[in-house]
Formats: structure tokens, C-alpha cells, sequence
């Protein structure tokens, strides 16, 4: 398969069952929301170190939230449903509850099929040392948390879902600047998607891994199939003029919200096209033995021609 | 189908009746004769539904009870679902216990109105007796759940150890009002009595005007506070004059401190 002279592989992207759980964070002003969320979605790239795989779905318009204020809305993912409320506590404490104006509340609470209630202020409230204050208005119970800038209102819990994480594809081009191009084209197009993440640095990730290393403690290790300064000495994946590769990956509430975020992902860097630069599209797995869901990058593609 | 109506006959005893078992779930299912046959208590007796009422229609999920005075006692009590519209006055302790489904007063009603409801809508198109939302005697919490509408003005000790829910009460309140509170949220936009929030624990209590208040509450200072923009906003669409109120700053006075001292009398200011 050829899109715009860009080689699509025959491969396969491959995911895993996550728990995932959004919070809608309003404050003053855009401005502010950006910031708690920022603060909240950092170090969280990867479950590998940091626990939770987050980052921002997108800003709200104050039509949009609960306390018709500006607003962010924000997605979690995690392996578990342990590590996700610990996560979704600490970050909320340490991030939301300590940004100036901001509120909290649920970002999933209807539409899926199984919805577990987690906390998100239920903990938080006894920051409020007795001061704390439960309000219910039409079936949802919020805390009132005297703060020193006033008072940090929160939803008492949020939903969260069976999500799927780690949907990705590869981006091989001639050189660097190429290669970061297309992904930042991809990048800008898979944003408008909703329910869907890319939790790396600007949505992009520069090292991918293979499991396993040569060192003993370590469980994972550099793609080195995929490193083209490797290229004359391991068992490449790359032709002599790949001089750059880098990946993108994708968190999604459902599995077709990953496969319609890379059909536009993979759209946006194909039409840079070979004169740009671009000369393939892959996508990463473990031979599809470790992950529940895989994501044909052929099948996607097809589906948008 | 239409609405179950039972019309109070005029002939009916003088005493007071107990129409506790005239709601949607005690009657779903029952022919017209066996409702008919449903005993209410009535002074020292227990009388036929149909002696003392008219009954027409058979939609046991919308009730109707027509004629009504101030004798009728009980309506909707433990109602868990469905709709039962007075017309008229009701007696003591309408909605008592009431946990879902919708309960309107097209006249009075007297005391304990609302008392021990954990949810559903009670509303009371004209004035209300002392004791709404509070615990009766032997109870230690009123009111638990569920909205609670007046149009018209309330009695003393509105609110009385009220433990959840919301009470919007239009006109004015009488002496006490919020008295041993332990939370929920209780607003009156006419003025109150004396006494306001006496021994309230927690809760509040959101005023139109600033009322006449004991040394044991304190001035906390002005402010905006988000949830009332939330609240109001949860209030759009209800049918009370508190649906189109879209204010967030109060001065916030906070008491009894001579009892916890953790509830809210809030007042808006411009």
C-alpha cells in the first residue's frame, strides 16, 4: 500500500486494555485551567515510570463545563484501576487543588458500558480540616474545600473505563527535521480527534523500545531495529535512506477512537509525501502476542480510501 | 389511562384521615374495586376509600386527591415513585418519609410537611405550617433528601435538624428557621424570624436579606462562591421564582458556634 509514494508496512500496531478516566478542569480563565492541567498531565508520558499515561483532550468552552466557566478537559490512563485512583488522587491534590480558581469535576458519566465511580475530591476533602462542606445538586455530590484564594469546589467522584493504550505508528523519513515535521503535521490534525491522548513530549516519542536488553535488570531497551545509526550492524528495519524515525502514540477511550486519531495521524504525515522526505509508515508491536488489540495500519488506511 | 382521582366526599367524618396508604406503589396494581377497598384511618376508626371518597380514573402512577382540607394527613408518605397532586390543603406531615416521584399541593399544608423525605419533589403551591423538613419528636434528623418547593411562607422552625436536601422556600420563614441544622441547604427569599440558624451544626441556610443574628454567628467576610453558580444552574428549569436567580456573592456569617458552629447563613449582596 502507497499513499502519496509514502510505503504503508504490512504490520500491525499493538495495545493494551488500560483504565482510563477523564477530569474537566475550569478556572477563570483559559489560561489557568492550561496551567492545572499542564501541571496534572506532567511526567506522564509513560506507565513504565510514570504511573499514569496522560495529557490534555482539549480546551472547553464555558458552554461546555459545569460552573459555565473556561475550562480543559483532561484523560488518564493506567494499567490498573489501583494505579489509576492513587494517580488521579496525588495529581489532583498536589496540581489542581493547588492552582488558583480552579474547579473540578466529572468527565465521564454516561455512554460506556461499564462505568466505575473513583474519587476525585472524596479524599481530597479532608484537606479541609472539618471546614470541608458537601453540597448535592441534581444526583452528583460536589466538596467545598476552603482554600486561601476562597474556596476549591470538586466534583466527589469521576468515571472511569475500560480504555485501550498504546496505539502508535512509525514515521521513517530521510532525515531528522523530515521526520519531526511529518510527526508535527500528524500531530496538529489527530488533536481534533476527541477521546483520544498522545502523551509523549509533544505527542512524540524519539525512543522507542523492544522488550528485553542485554542487561540483566533491564525490561525494555532501545528499538534498535528502528535505529538508522544501527543501521550496518543489527538486523534493521530500515532501507540505506531512512536517516530518521520517530513514533507516535496514541491513548484512546475505545479502540476506534485510536484507529480514527491514526487514520488522520497517517493521513497528515503521508501528505508531506516523498518530496518532503517521508518514506514510510510503520507501526510497533511484540509480535502480537502481549497486547489484546491490534491496529492493522493497512486495514485503517483502507478504510479512509 | 387517566389520573386515579379520589374527591373527598362532603359527607366525609369530621375527624382527620390518615392517607398514608393512597400512594402510586401502595396502589400499582389494585383493581378499582380493591382500591376502593383500601382502609384508611380515620379519628379512632378505619373507613372504605370509597366511603370516603369519590373515586374516578385508574392510573395509580398520577393520583389526584380533589377537595381536599387541612385534615388529610400522611399524603404521599414513603412514596417512592409517581405523582400525587392535591388539590386543595393537606394536612400534617405530607411527603413524610417521601423517597422518589413527585408531590404537589395546590393549597396548604400544615405541619411536618416534608419531614423525613430522603428524595423526590414535593412541592407546596401556597403557605406552610411550622416544622417543614424538621424531625418529629423522637427523631434526631428531618429532612434527608429530595427538593422541597413553597410558594408561599413557612412556619416556625423550618429546616429543624435537617440532614440533605434542598428547601427553596418563597416567602418568608417564621421563627427558628434552620434551628439545629445538620446540613443540607435551606433558602428563603422573604425575611425570617427571630432565631435564625439557633444551635445549627452544620448546613445552609441562603438569605435574601440579612436577618437579625445571634452573637454566636460570625461575619466571615464577603464573597463569590462557585458553587452557587452550580446550584443555580441545577435549579434551570424548576418551577420556582429560584430558577432565575443567577447570583454568586454572599456575606457568609458562620454559626451556631455554641454548637459546632460549622453552618452558613449566607446573604446576597451586589
Amino acid at each position: 500500500m502507497i499513499i502519496n509514494g509514502v510505503q504503508i508496512d504490512d504490520t500491525f500496531a499493538e495495545a493494551f486494555g488500560m483504565r482510563a478516566t477523564r477530569v474537566l478542569i475550569t478556572a477563570q480563565n483559559h489560561q489557568w485551567a492550561r496551567h492545572a492541567a499542564a501541571a496534572m498531565t506532567g511526567f506522564a508520558t509513560s506507565v513504565i515510570a510514570c504511573g499514569v499515561e496522560a495529557g490534555i483532550e482539549r480546551e472547553l468552552n464555558p458552554s461546555e463545563t459545569p460552573d459555565g466557566r473556561p475550562g480543559v478537559s483532561v484523560l488518564l490512563f493506567a494499567m490498573s484501576s489501583a494505579v489509576l485512583t492513587k494517580q488521579l488522587e496525588t495529581r489532583m491534590g498536589q496540581c489542581v487543588l493547588t492552582c488558583p480558581t480552579t474547579a473540578a469535576f466529572s468527565g465521564i458519566d454516561a455512554g460506556y458500558p461499564e462505568i466505575t465511580r473513583i474519587p476525585l475530591s472524596k479524599n481530597l476533602r479532608f484537606f479541609g480540616d472539618g471546614f470541608q462542606i458537601s453540597k448535592q445538586f441534581a444526583g452528583k455530590r460536589y466538596w467545598r474545600v476552603p482554600v486561601m484564594d476562597g474556596e476549591f469546589l470538586c466534583e466527589e467522584t469521576t468515571g472511569m473505563i475500560r480504555a485501550v493504550g498504546g496505539g502508535n505508528f512509525l514515521i521513517l523519513a530521510e532525515s531528522q527535521p523530515q521526520a519531526l515535521a511529518a510527526c508535527e503535521a500528524a500531530i496538529e490534525a489527530m488533536r481534533k480527534i476527541p477521546n483520544v491522548i498522545m502523551p509523549f513530549p509533544g505527542g512524540v516519542v524519539r525512543s522507542g523500545s523492544k522488550v528485553g536488553s542485554k542487561y540483566k535488570a533491564l525490561i525494555a531497551s532501545t528499538n534498535d531495529a528502528f535505529c538508522p545509526t544501527l543501521k550496518g550492524i543489527t538486523k534493521t528495519e530500515l532501507s540505506p535512506e531512512i536517516e530518521s524515525v520517530m513514533e507516535i502514540v496514541i491513548d484512546g477511550l475505545t479502540a476506534d477512537d485510536i484507529k480514527q486519531a491514526m487514520r488522520v495521524g497517517i493521513q497528515a504525515a503521508c501528505e508531506l509525501g516523498t518530496q518532503n522526505g517521508i518514506r514510510r509508515i510503520s507501526a510497533g508491536n511484540y509480535g502480537g502476542k502481549l497486547g489484546q488489540f491490534h491496529f492493522k495500519l493497512r486495514e485503517i488506511m483502507g478504510a479512509a480510501a | 389511562m387517566s389520573a386515579l382521582t379520589f374527591t373527598l366526599k362532603h359527607d366525609a367524618p369530621a375527624q382527620r384521615i390518615d392517607l398514608a396508604p393512597l400512594t402510586p406503589d401502595h396502589l400499582a396494581g389494585k383493581s378499582s374495586a380493591e382500591i376502593g377497598a383500601v382502609e384508611l384511618l380515620c379519628g379512632n376508626r378505619r373507613w372504605r376509600a370509597d366511603r370516603l371518597f369519590d373515586i374516578a380514573g385508574s392510573d395509580t402512577d398520577d393520583i389526584v386527591i380533589d377537595n381536599a382540607n387541612g385534615k388529610l394527613d400522611f399524603i404521599g408518605r414513603g412514596m417512592q415513585r409517581g405523582r400525587i397532586t392535591v388539590n386543595g390543603d393537606a394536612g400534617s406531615y405530607v411527603a413524610f418519609g417521601m423517597r422518589g416521584g413527585t408531590l404537589t399541593v395546590n393549597g396548604n399544608a400544615d405541619a411536618f410537611a416534608a419531614s423525613g423525605m430522603t428524595g423526590g419533589t414535593l412541592k407546596i403551591d401556597g403557605n406552610v405550617g411550622d416544622f417543614l423538613a424538621a424531625a418529629i419528636p423522637g427523631e434526631r434528623k428531618g429532612m434527608k433528601g429530595g427538593l422541597v418547593i413553597v410558594t408561599g411562607n413557612a412556619g416556625d422552625r423550618a429546616g429543624d435538624q435537617m440532614r440533605r436536601g434542598i428547601v427553596l422556600i418563597e416567602g418568608n420563614a417564621g421563627a427558628y428557621c434552620a434551628s439545629r441544622m445538620l446540613a443540607g441547604t435551606l433558602a428563603v427569599m422573604g425575611s425570617v424570624g427571630d432565631y435564625v440558624g439557633y444551635g445549627m451544626r452544620r448546613g445552609t441556610l441562603l438569605l435574601f436579606k440579612t436577618p437579625a443574628m445571634h452573637a454566636t454567628f460570625q461575619d466571615c467576610g464577603s464573597h463569590t462562591l462557585p458553587f452557587l453558580s452550580l446550584m443555580f444552574k441545577a435549579f434551570k428549569g424548576l418551577p420556582t421564582k429560584f430558577a432565575d436567580i443567577d447570583q454568586n456573592r454572599v456575606r457568609r456569617y458562620m454559626g451556631d458556634i455554641a454548637n459546632d458552629g460549622k453552618g452558613e447563613v449566607l446573604v446576597f449582596i451586589t
